[in-house]
């Protein structure tokens, strides 16, 4: 630690005690957590808030280059139309399915790789992280070519061997959806998983002693105990998948591109997309954004009040 | 009797999760199989279960590493835009972090609360100005634009907060009494302590900016910057025509990543469970 405090003795005699000063200044405790916490204020001044309040009032403006002007709320008269709505169910159903298929499915895998009855622990939880390590757009051109309309496509040799008939996978609007709903699951059980596993690892064993006592069967240790002990991260798991749902782009991008046949994969934030960048209408791509931001807050805000986040109960 | 059922239980149950991880890696495991057959093949049938051995060659790979200097610029591009942006986020989310965690300073909690709060809006609502932005600041098409906004992840600074909260803070003020400066302290003492922190956060930041997409594709323009994930992209068109590039490139995408979470899964698992936010 020596050598440190040698730094500013070299300096020459006439300067040391201006620059001591500034040093001693840069250097006390009430300064330098300011200095620490800079890049962070000037990312956030230049990086959130300045785009969040540009996205806000270039959503009143048309942007086109070099000609800039306030059209009021025309932008916003606009956003309710058939694209936007077909963009928006999409993106509602994709979010209520993976929702239900990212919170109940680790928990349930978790739930049972943190039991006795599991051998090989370590190997399984790993498998099913993998997948979480390939980009959406790896993923989704191996889904590509195993979906495939060819009737040698493994999902149709799979199907055509249990009797039905080959699909035309990313063309019907059904199974569209099940391939974005398949490849975020494919991708994200594993980090889920580990989410639960985490958490159960924190249930206090103390609980299940005294429930053994009382005779309590497996069930009702699983429901009375390891469920209510589970509910923070249910609702973290929850919350996240509905918000990323929201923010769902690539699982759609890489089964169509640009655009699928009907919008049957559209999704609000590849509207966004579309018209702000595609079609260069800047204004009404961040009218599209505010309404996205707002039904984001709004259904995560009543998600929480739901699952009683906000009660004061400590639990 | 009771031990029977439970003998039944227990190899239904292991059964049940062996066929579980092998559905999870059948992608994983078909790509790799499918990269040595001839793209005309791939591009006829898809991924497939009747695998002709016959057929199975090493002629994508031979195409990619002789004829696709392209890929290898993506390549190239994606690997300097991950190592600035671990440089550059380890470096100024350690530094925040560490400062919100240490020390008591006004308007310390109103940076933590707006880091939850960055943490909850969303990229894709601030990227149409944020775009506008790179455009009027002539950054477009550069890998500064690509990592600009990866800079300071509130992710990251949140995690560093939270782990720095563990460091004993007696060793600060030993360090004070020996004359060591804040910045000292910092760097040579407290830095090396949050280390499986920053491997933590390394590979967090690695694999997102190694996979990311949507943003790199608004602000990346010519082909030769493209990154990995904005390249193979272009590759999926509806002819087909570039099978071997993108399959043999995609399996070359993702074995280092394999590789190395083979080698540091303990951090991968600690860097991945922090991040819940999309990479």
């Amino acid at each position: 630690m020596n050598t440190m405090s040698n730094s500013g003795a070299r300096v020459r005699p006439k300067t040391k005690r201006e620059s001591s000063k500034v040093m001693k200044f840069l250097n006390s405790k009430k300064v330098v957590p300011y200095i620490f916490v800079t890049p962070f204020i000037l990312s956030f001044l230049v990086l959130t808030l300045y785009p969040a309040i540009q996205g806000i009032i270039m959503s009143f403006q048309s942007v086109l280059p070099g000609q800039v002007e306030f059209i009021g709320m025309q932008n916003y008269t606009r956003v309710p139309n058939g694209t936007f709505y077909k963009a928006l169910t999409n993106t509602t159903v994709y979010v209520i399915l993976t929702v239900i298929i990212l919170t109940f499915i680790p928990m349930l895998l978790a739930v049972f790789l943190n039991s006795k009855v599991i051998k090989l622990k370590t190997l399984f939880r790993a498998s099913l992280f993998v997948p979480a390590l390939t980009s959406t757009i790896v993923g989704g051109m191996i889904f590509r070519l195993m979906f495939g309309e060819q009737e040698t496509a493994a999902a149709n040799q799979f199907i055509s061997f249990l009797g039905f008939d080959p699909v035309n996978w990313r063309f019907t609007a059904w199974s569209g959806m099940l391939l974005m709903v398949l490849l975020a699951s494919w991708r994200w059980i594993g980090v889920n998983l580990l989410y639960f596993l985490a958490a159960l690892q924190n249930v206090p064993e103390e609980l299940y002693e005294a429930a053994d006592i009382d005779g309590a069967s497996r069930f009702q240790k699983l429901w009375y105990i390891t469920l209510p002990q589970l509910k923070p991260i249910i609702i973290f798991v929850s919350t996240i998948t509905i918000i990323n749902g929201f923010r769902m782009f690539e699982e759609s991008f890489v089964f169509w591109e640009a655009g699928s046949p009907g919008n049957i994969g559209l999704t609000v934030v590849g509207y966004i997309y579309q018209q702000g960048i595609q079609q260069n209408d800047m204004g009404f791509g961040a009218a599209v954004g505010v309404v996205l931001m707002l039904i984001i807050f709004v259904v995560s805000f009543i998600y929480l009040i739901m699952t009683g986040t906000f009660k004061k109960e400590g639990a | 009797m009771k031990n029977k059922k439970n003998k039944g239980l227990v190899w239904f149950a292991n059964g049940a999760f062996a066929l579980i991880s092998l559905i999870a890696l059948f992608p994983i495991i078909s790509l790799l199989i499918s990269s040595f057959m001839p793209s005309s093949v791939l591009m006829r049938s898809g991924i497939t279960f009747n695998i002709d051995t016959e057929l199975l060659g090493l002629d994508n790979y031979a195409y990619i590493f002789t004829q696709s200097s392209e890929y290898w610029a993506w390549y190239g591009n994606s690997m300097i835009i991950s190592a600035i942006t671990i440089i550059l986020s380890l470096f100024f989310s350690s530094m925040v972090g560490y400062a919100l965690a240490m020390y008591n300073f006004k308007g310390g909690n109103v940076f933590f609360v707006l880091v939850l709060f960055i943490l909850m809006v969303p990229f894709e609502i601030l990227m149409l100005p944020l775009y506008q932005l790179m455009i009027d600041t002539q950054l477009i098409n550069t890998y500064f634009a690509v990592v600009l906004p990866m800079i300071v992840a509130p992710v990251a600074v949140f995690f560093f907060r939270q782990y720095a909260l563990g460091l004993p803070k007696e060793l600060m003020d030993a360090a004070r009494i020996d004359g060591a400066t804040e910045y000292g302290i910092f760097f040579r003492i407290m830095l090396p302590l949050m280390g499986p922190s920053l491997a933590a956060m390394a590979i967090l930041q690695g694999l997102a900016s190694w996979n990311n997409f949507l943003w790199p594709l608004l602000v990346l323009r010519s082909n030769d910057m493209f990154t990995l994930p904005i390249g193979l992209a272009t590759l999926l068109t509806p002819y087909g025509n570039n099978y071997d590039v993108l399959i043999a490139g995609s399996v070359m995408t993702i074995i280092p990543i394999i590789l190395l979470f083979i080698f540091f899964q303990r951090y991968f698992v600690s860097g991945l469970t922090v991040g819940g936010v999309k990479g």
